[in-house]
């Protein structure tokens, strides 16, 4: 799995590809908090390459929530998120907690 | 990998069975999401399926490494896979510690945020992502955990 992290100017865009599971699920973790321990709160995440996802991936993106919407500092957004993963999230709930969009544009644009 | 044809002779459909161990080890999930992908296409599961098969594999391998085995490297992962003409079998086996399917409680779902908790989660997905799920354990054969996807269901 390749991770990169564009900054921008009201968010940054974080785009991951391939497989999240338990032996990548750290590596998605570790480029999150780095942003977040920059003091950034605002994060569009780019899943259009993503095409697999486990619990193990959910929580990392349930604890960068948690962390981003503390203090209403921010929010991280999910962008193109693939049928199969948006399914098996709102099977157990977890899709509610974030908001998706279909176009990266207007994820970076929401902020 | 092996690979091997039975032709059950009081049976017109030829039942497929192939076999991997590897490490358990999360580096080995990949690996395991491949050869269940491959064998659920060879089913003739659609691809809705073929992804909660992965999935469930998925989860059911990283609780093994976790719970079963307490962390990476202690023990081998199998994975069995064979299909009939309506249906995909999985069985997972491994020596680690046995478990108790009733004591593992389900998510709870609506909850806020800040309540949510990781554990049960993989195995409540295993539940919905699959048709049915037996849990085996004898201190010879270890933990056997037998996955069936039924082609068609939804």
């Amino acid at each position: 799995m390749d991770i990169s992290i564009t900054e921008y100017k009201r968010c940054d865009v974080v785009k991951a590809n391939g497989r999240i599971d338990s032996s990548t699920a750290p590596q998605l973790e570790e480029a999150l908090n780095s942003i977040i321990e920059a003091g950034r709160y605002k994060i569009v995440f780019d899943m259009s390459d993503v095409t697999f996802m486990s619990s193990k991936g959910w929580w990392v993106l349930i604890e960068t929530q948690k962390k981003c919407k503390r203090y209403k500092r921010g929010e991280i957004i999910l962008v193109k998120v693939n049928p199969n993963i948006r399914d098996s999230l709102n099977l157990v709930g977890m899709g509610s907690y974030f908001q998706m969009f279909d176009d990266l544009t207007a994820a970076v644009g929401s902020f | 990998m092996t690979l091997r044809l039975q032709l059950a002779a009081s049976n017109v459909y030829t039942a497929l069975m192939s076999t991997l161990r590897l490490p358990g080890r999360f580096e080995s999930l990949p690996k395991i999401g491949e050869f269940v992908v491959k064998a659920a296409r060879a089913a003739g599961l659609d691809e809705r399926a073929v992804y909660a098969v992965e999935l469930a594999v998925d989860e059911a391998c990283s609780n093994i490494i976790d719970h079963a085995y307490g962390g990476e490297g202690i023990g081998d992962l199998e994975c069995e896979v064979s299909w009939q003409e309506d249906k995909l079998i999985i069985i997972l086996r491994d020596f680690g510690k046995p478990f108790d399917p009733e004591a593992i409680p389900d998510p709870k779902i609506g909850v806020s945020i800040d309540e949510l908790k990781p554990r049960g989660v993989g195995f409540f997905l295993m539940k919905k992502m699959m048709d049915e799920i037996r849990y085996s354990y004898t201190p010879e054969s270890g933990n056997t955990l037998t996955m069936i996807k039924q082609k068609l269901s939804t």
